[in-house]
C-alpha cells in the first residue's frame, strides 16, 4: 500500500523540462531516496509533490496520488492542509529555512496551531515534547530562543520539529544534511532514522550522496536529467548497480583502494533540461552506447525477473553493462623523500578581536587559529582535515598572508613571510596559489577567461610567454585554447575549478592550497578535478595543501593529514596513520561518522554536541566536553603532543 | 554671420555628457553582458514607450541649449554688434510663441484678456480684445469654437501624415521586417487613433522575434499621439495661445517648453557631479576599510542628517552672494542664471551622494568577500588595480538602477526648491518657477489655473516616462531577476 504515488509527473519551465515523465511509490514507514547529481531535477520533483514550484514552473502532466487522493486536483487552500498536516518538508539550508526574527517556540507552535487543536500552554508543552523528541537538551528554555543564538545542526533538529509538529505521514528531505558538518549530519540521519521508525513515517531523501542513501534508504532511485534511470531496493543497488551512470557514480568515488590511480570519470556533464532526446537520456555519456539507444527511449526493464519489487532499469543493456574497470591504486607515488620542507608553519595564530563599546576596545579574541603547527615537503600532499569552523581556511589564507596571522611563523622554502610588507611579498606570491571552494565566486564574471588567467602574471611580471602562455595551460587543465575568449558564465562549475586551477598555475607555483575544491562538485566532476590534481602533481612536483572535510577525498590523495580541532592540530601523520590507526578520539569520532557506502556501521560512539565557540574555547583540552575519555587531567591543561611514531604525532593524555 | 553662437557652461557640459553616453553605448555594444541586459531593455515594449516619450523630451532640451546672438542692424561706420539677449534655436523655433506677448493674464485659446479694464473709448470697464489670441478672427467672433475645431482637426491630419510618413520611412530604411509590420500598420490605421488591439495581437503572439516588433510597435503608438498633440499645438499655436498667458502676458506653452531644458540639465548634471564622490567614497570606504570607512561613514551620515533643503538654501545663498558681488564675471544675464543653474547642480549633487555611496559601500563589502577578490589578493594585484578591475565592473549595474531612478528624483526637487525660493535664477524659465508663482495665480479671484496645469502635465510626463524606464533597466540589470 503506497502512501504517496507519482505517476508521469512532468514539469516544464517555458522550453526547458527538468522534469519529464517521473513514476514512483513510496510505501508508509517506507524510505525512498531520489539519488542524482545536479541538475537532475530532484528537487523540483519534490516542489512539484508538494505544489511549491517556482511561478515559472508549472505540472505539464501526470498525477501525484497522496493517501489516495489527487494532489493535482486539490484547490490551494486544501493543499495547504496537506502541506505540514499529510507531507512535511526540511530544506538543505538550516540556516535560512527558520525565520531570525521569531522564537523557535513560536515557529513550532505556529505549525502546531495550523494543524492541531492544541492552542496555549497545551501547544507549548507539545513543542517542547517535539524539541525533546528531535533530541534537543533543555527544550524549555530553547524554546525562548532565537534561530541565531542555535547552530547549525540544531537549526536543522528544530526544523525537523517544525515539520513534525503536523504529525505528518511523509515527510521530504531535501538534502538534509548537506549543509552540515560529518559529525552533526551522523547525528542528524540518526535522529530520521529513528523518527521514521517510531513513528512509521514515510521519508522521502533527496541527496547526491552515495554514502548517505546507503545509511538511510530501503529504497533507491536514481535520477539522470529529469527521469529515473534506476529503481532498487537498497542491497540490490548497492550489490550491483545495473544502468551505466549508477556503475559509474560508483566507480568516480574516491577512496583508498584507488589511491594513486585514476578515478573513472563520467565524460561530459549533464544534458540541459531544454535539450530533447530521441534516444537514451545518458548516451552522450555512456561507454556502451549502442545504435539503438540513440533512436529509441529504452523502455524500463527487470534486472532479475521473477523478483517481485527487484531491480529495474532504464537500459537496453538491462544490468547486462559490462564492469567499469575502476582504478586501482599504485599506492603512494611520492616516496617520504627526507628534504628541507616547502612549507613549514610553527604557532600560527589568527585572533580577530571582538570589540565592544563606543571606543570599540578589545574585549576578546576568537581565536580561529590558535597554535598550529605543520610541515609540507615539495611534492606531497598534506591534508588538512576538520569540521567547519575549525579554522583550516582562516589558517590556509594566513598562510597565503592573504589574512595577517597574529603570532606564529610561516616559512616558505626557508624564507619567512609573516614579518614582510606587501611589497616584500609580491615576489614570493609566485611560488604559492590557492584555489579556492566555490567555482561560481572565484572568477570574476565580467573578464574574459584569457584575461583571468593573465591577471597573476601581469601582477606578478612573470610573462615568461606572455599571453602566448595561456591556450597551453588551458590545455594542461583539459580545456581548449579558444575558450580563453569567453566569459566565465558560459561555463559549468567543472570546467570553471579547471580555470581556477590554470590560474593558479599561470604563475608556477610551487605549492597550491587548495580550500575545499571538489566540495561544491558533483560526485563525477570531483573525480575529473581530483584526476586532474593528481595529474599536475605528478608532472610538475607540486605540493599541495588540501583543507577539506571529504574524509574520502583525504584518503585517496593525501599523503599526509593534519587533522584540525578548534584552531588546534590534534593528530597528525601519514594518511595511513591517522586514517587507519587514529589516537585521538576526535579523529576516531570523525572517521566513524562518514556514511559509508558500503552500509557498514561503526562501533566508536556519535560525536554529541556541536563544536564549541572559538571566541570562548573550553578548558584545558578543547575537546573534553565531548570526549568519551575525558578526565580531570583534560579540564586542566592541554596536552602536548605525544610522538606515537616516527611521523606520527597526537595531542592528548589518553593515546 | 546674422548671429553670434554662445556656448554655455552647462550647454558644453550638456553636450560633453552626450557624447559620454554616445561613447559608453559603442563601448557597451561590445561588452557581452552589457549587450544581453540592454537588449532585454529594447524587448520591453514599456520601457521603449517610456524612452520614446524621454527622447521627445531630450531633444526640446537640446534644441534650448544652442545658444547663439541675433547681429543687430548694422549701423554705418561701427563693427558688427550683436543683441545682448541670448536666444536658442528653440527660441527661434518658437518665435512666434515669445513673440507675440500680451498685456497680461489670458486663459487657454481665449480671444479676450482675463481681466477687464477701462477700454480708451469707453468709461465701462471691459474685457479687452488680446492683440495676437484670436486676432485672426476679426471682429466676428462667432465661429470662434469652429475654428479651434477647423484647427484641432487639421492638425491631427497633419500629425496622422507625419506620423504615417515616419512610420514608413523607418520601416524602410531600418530594414525593419516587413512581413511582421505590415498587417500592423495596415490595421492600425484602419483602426484609426489610439487602437492598441494590433498591438495586444503582436504580444500575444509571444517569441523573441515578435518581443522585438512588440517594443519597435510601442514606439509607433507612442510617437503617434505625441505627433497628434504636436500637430494640434502647432496648429492652434498660430492663432491662439494654447495654455493661455501668464501675468505679463506671455505664452505658458512657450514657458513649459523652456522648462524642459531646465528640468534636464538639474537631472544630468547633478547626477553627473555626485556620480563619481559616490563611487570612490562608497568603494574606498566598503574595500579599503579601517579608518577611512569610518571618516567616509561619519561623513554621509553627518551630510545626511542636516535637513535637506537647510543645507541647500544655505549653500545657494552664499553662491547668490558671491554671484551678485562679482558682475564683472558675467557677459550677459543668460551667463549669470546660468552660472547660478550649475552652481544648483553642483549643491545638489554635492549633498545627494549619499544614498548612492551607502548603497555601494555595503555591495562593495559583499564582494570584498568573494573569492575571486581573494585570488587578486593572492597574485599580489594592488589595491587600486582590484578596486577598478575586480570591485567596479561588478558594481555598474547598481550605478546604472541608481542613476535612473534619482533622475527623477532631481527634476522634482528643482520644483520643490524653486517653489521654496533657492532654487534656479527668476530670469531661468523652470518647472519650480512656474510652479511657485503658480502659488499666487491660484490665490487669485477668479483663479488662473492654466500656468500650474501646464507645468504640472509637462512635468508628470517627464518623471512617468523616466520612472517608468528606469523600473525596466533596473529589472533587465537586477540579477535576480533573470
Amino acid at each position: 500500500m503506497s502512501i504517496l504515488s507519482v505517476r508521469d509527473l512532468s514539469i516544464h519551465i517555458k522550453a526547458a523540462r527538468p522534469v519529464d515523465g517521473i513514476s514512483f511509490d513510496i510505501a508508509a514507514g517506507e524510505c525512498y531516496a531520489l539519488l542524482g547529481e545536479s541538475g537532475c531535477g530532484k528537487s523540483m520533483t519534490a516542489l512539484g509533490v508538494m505544489r511549491l514550484l517556482p511561478a515559472a514552473a508549472q505540472v505539464a502532466g501526470g498525477a501525484v496520488e497522496f493517501e489516495g487522493g489527487d494532489l493535482l486536483a486539490l484547490p490551494e487552500s486544501g493543499m495547504r492542509d496537506i502541506r505540514g498536516g499529510g507531507i512535511g518538508m526540511i530544506f538543505q539550508e538550516p540556516a535560512t529555512s527558520l525565520n531570525p526574527v521569531l522564537t523557535v517556540g513560536r515557529q513550532i507552535i505556529e505549525a502546531l496551531e495550523l494543524h492541531t487543536a492544541l492552542r496555549g500552554a497545551a501547544a507549548r508543552a507539545r513543542a517542547a515534547e517535539l524539541l525533546d523528541q528531535v533530541g534537543i537538551p533543555d527544550p524549555i528554555r530553547r524554546l525562548e530562543e532565537f534561530p541565531f543564538q542555535l547552530s547549525g545542526g540544531l537549526r536543522q533538529r528544530v526544523m525537523i520539529a517544525c515539520a513534525l509538529a503536523g504529525a505528518p505521514r511523509l515527510l521530504i528531505a531535501d538534502e538534509p544534511t548537506t549543509a552540515l558538518d560529518v559529525t552533526i549530519q551522523a547525528q542528524v540521519l540518526d535522529l530520521l532514522d529513528e523518527l521514521r521508525r517510531k513513528q512509521g513515517m514515510a521519508l522521502l531523501l533527496i541527496t547526491h550522496d552515495l554514502g548517505v542513501v546507503a545509511r538511510m534508504a530501503d529504497r533507491v532511485g536514481v535520477m539522470y536529467a529529469g527521469q529515473l534511470v534506476e529503481e532498487a531496493p537498497r542491497a540490490q543497488f548497492f550489490a550491483k548497480p545495473a544502468h551505466p551512470y549508477s556503475v559509474r557514480l560508483f566507480t568516480a568515488l574516491p577512496d583508498a583502494e584507488r589511491r594513486g590511480g585514476r578515478l573513472a570519470t563520467i565524460p561530459g556533464s549533464v544534458p540541459a533540461a531544454d535539450v530533447r532526446h530521441p534516444g537514451c537520456r545518458f548516451v552522450e555519456r555512456c561507454s556502451e552506447v549502442m545504435a539503438e539507444c540513440r533512436t529509441a527511449p529504452p523502455p524500463w526493464r527487470d534486472v532479475d525477473a521473477g523478483q517481485a519489487g527487484g531491480q529495474r532499469v532504464r537500459c537496453f543493456l538491462a544490468g547486462r553493462a559490462p564492469a567499469v574497470a575502476a582504478g586501482v591504486g599504485a599506492g603512494d607515488t611520492a616516496a617520504a623523500v627526507e628534504s628541507a620542507p616547502l612549507l613549514e608553519v610553527a604557532d600560527l595564530q589568527v585572533h580577530f578581536p571582538i570589540r565592544r563599546g563606543i571606543l570599540q576596545r578589545a574585549v576578546g579574541a576568537v581565536r580561529a587559529v590558535d597554535g598550529m603547527s605543520l610541515r609540507l615537503m615539495p611534492g606531497r600532499t598534506l591534508a588538512l582535515v576538520g569540521e567547519s569552523g575549525c579554522g583550516k581556511t582562516t589558517a590556509g589564507k594566513a598562510m597565503l598572508q592573504l589574512l595577517r596571522p597574529t603570532a606564529g611563523s610561516v616559512r616558505l622554502d626557508g624564507v619567512e613571510l609573516t614579518t614582510r610588507s606587501a611589497g616584500e611579498l609580491r615576489p614570493l606570491r609566485a611560488k604559492m596559489q590557492m584555489v579556492f571552494q566555490d567555482p561560481f565566486a572565484s572568477l570574476n564574471p565580467r573578464l574574459r577567461i584569457g584575461d583571468i588567467i593573465a591577471e597573476g602574471m601581469q601582477a606578478l611580471r612573470v610573462d615568461a610567454g606572455g599571453t602566448a602562455k595561456i591556450g597551453p595551460l588551458l590545455e594542461q587543465v583539459g580545456l581548449r585554447a579558444d575558450m580563453a575568449t569567453r566569459y566565465p558564465h558560459e561555463f559549468s562549475g567543472g570546467q570553471r575549478q579547471r580555470i581556477a586551477i590554470a590560474r593558479a598555475l599561470a604563475v608556477s607555483p610551487q605549492l597550491l592550497i587548495c580550500d575545499e575544491p571538489t566540495s561544491a562538485l558533483d560526485v563525477s566532476v570531483q573525480a575529473q578535478i581530483l584526476n586532474l590534481l593528481s595529474d599536475l602533481q605528478r608532472d610538475l612536483k607540486l605540493a599541495y595543501l588540501f583543507i577539506t572535510h571529504n574524509i574520502a577525498v583525504v584518503d585517496y590523495l593525501a599523503h599526509d593529514v593534519a587533522v584540525m580541532y578548534l584552531g588546534r592540530v590534534v593528530e597528525r601523520g601519514t594518511a595511513e596513520e591517522v586514517l587507519r590507526s587514529p589516537r585521538h578520539p576526535y579523529t576516531k569520532a570523525l572517521l566513524a561518522a562518514v556514511p559509508r557506502v558500503d552500509g557498514a556501521r561503526s562501533e566508536v560512539p556519535k560525536l554529541a554536541g556541536d563544536m564549541p565557540s572559538p571566541a570562548n574555547p573550553p578548558s584545558g583540552c578543547h575537546f573534553h566536553p565531548r570526549c568519551p575519555l575525558a578526565d580531570d587531567a583534560c579540564r586542566r591543561a592541554y596536552p602536548a603532543a605525544t610522538r606515537v611514531g616516527a611521523t606520527h604525532a597526537v595531542r592528548c593524555f589518553k593515546a | 554671420m546674422s548671429f553670434q553662437p554662445v556656448v554655455l557652461w552647462s550647454d558644453a557640459l550638456l553636450f560633453v555628457l552626450i557624447a559620454v553616453i554616445v561613447a559608453l553605448t559603442l563601448w557597451a555594444r561590445r561588452q557581452e553582458a552589457l549587450r544581453a541586459a540592454w537588449a532585454r531593455v529594447l524587448k520591453d515594449g514599456v520601457a521603449m514607450a517610456a524612452a520614446t516619450v524621454l527622447a521627445v523630451f531630450v531633444l526640446i532640451g537640446l534644441l534650448d541649449s544652442l545658444h547663439y546672438r541675433a547681429r543687430l542692424p548694422d549701423q554705418p561706420g561701427t563693427t558688427a554688434r550683436y543683441a545682448v539677449e541670448v536666444n536658442s534655436a528653440l527660441d527661434a523655433l518658437l518665435s512666434d510663441l515669445r513673440l507675440r506677448a500680451e498685456k497680461t493674464y489670458s486663459a487657454p485659446l481665449a480671444t479676450h484678456l482675463y481681466s477687464k479694464e477701462a477700454l480708451a473709448d469707453s468709461t465701462q470697464r471691459e474685457f479687452p480684445r488680446l492683440k495676437f489670441g484670436g486676432a485672426h478672427l476679426g471682429q466676428d467672433l462667432s465661429n470662434h469654437e469652429f475654428d479651434i475645431a477647423i484647427r484641432v482637426s487639421r492638425g491631427c491630419a497633419g500629425g496622422l501624415v507625419i506620423w504615417l510618413l515616419l512610420v514608413w520611412i523607418l520601416v524602410r530604411t531600418l530594414g525593419l521586417e516587413l512581413r511582421g509590420r505590415f498587417p500592423f500598420v495596415v490595421s492600425l490605421s484602419n483602426h484609426g487613433r489610439g487602437s492598441k488591439r494590433p498591438f495586444d495581437k503582436l504580444r500575444a503572439n509571444g517569441g523573441s522575434d515578435t518581443a522585438q516588433g512588440a517594443a519597435s510597435g510601442a514606439i509607433f503608438i507612442t510617437l503617434l499621439p505625441i505627433l497628434l498633440l504636436f500637430g494640434i499645438a502647432i496648429s492652434l499655436g498660430g492663432g491662439y495661445h494654447v495654455f493661455g498667458t501668464d501675468k505679463v502676458g506671455q505664452d505658458v506653452l512657450y514657458l513649459s517648453l523652456k522648462s524642459i531644458r531646465t528640468g534636464l540639465l538639474i537631472g544630468t548634471l547633478t547626477t553627473l557631479v555626485m556620480l563619481p564622490v559616490a563611487v570612490l567614497l562608497g568603494i574606498l570606504a566598503g574595500y579599503v576599510g579601517g579608518w577611512v570607512d569610518d571618516v567616509i561613514q561619519y561623513l554621509y551620515t553627518t551630510l545626511s542628517s542636516i535637513p535637506g533643503v537647510l543645507l541647500i538654501a544655505a549653500a545657494v545663498l552664499m553662491m547668490q552672494v558671491i554671484i551678485d558681488t562679482h558682475p564683472q564675471w558675467f557677459a550677459t544675464s543668460a551667463e549669470r542664471a546660468d552660472a547660478r543653474l550649475l552652481a544648483l547642480c553642483l549643491i545638489l549633487g554635492m549633498t545627494s551622494w549619499t544614498g548612492v555611496a551607502r548603497l555601494l559601500r555595503g555591495e562593495t563589502l559583499k564582494l570584498r568577500e568573494l573569492e575571486f577578490v581573494q585570488a587578486a589578493q593572492a597574485f599580489g594585484v594592488g589595491r587600486l588595480a582590484i578596486m577598478r578591475r575586480h570591485i567596479l565592473p561588478n558594481l555598474m549595474h547598481i550605478v546604472l538602477i541608481a542613476l535612473v531612478m534619482d533622475f527623477s528624483g532631481l527634476v522634482l526637487a528643482e520644483a520643490v526648491l524653486s517653489y521654496v525660493g533657492v532654487g534656479v535664477d527668476p530670469t531661468t524659465i523652470s518647472f519650480g518657477t512656474m510652479i511657485n508663482t503658480a502659488r499666487m495665480e491660484l490665490a487669485r479671484e477668479p483663479m488662473v489655473w492654466w500656468s500650474l496645469l501646464a507645468a504640472f502635465s509637462f512635468m508628470f510626463a517627464l518623471v512617468l516616462a523616466a520612472n517608468l524606464f528606469a523600473d525596466a533597466v533596473r529589472d533587465a540589470f537586477d540579477p535576480r531577476s533573470s
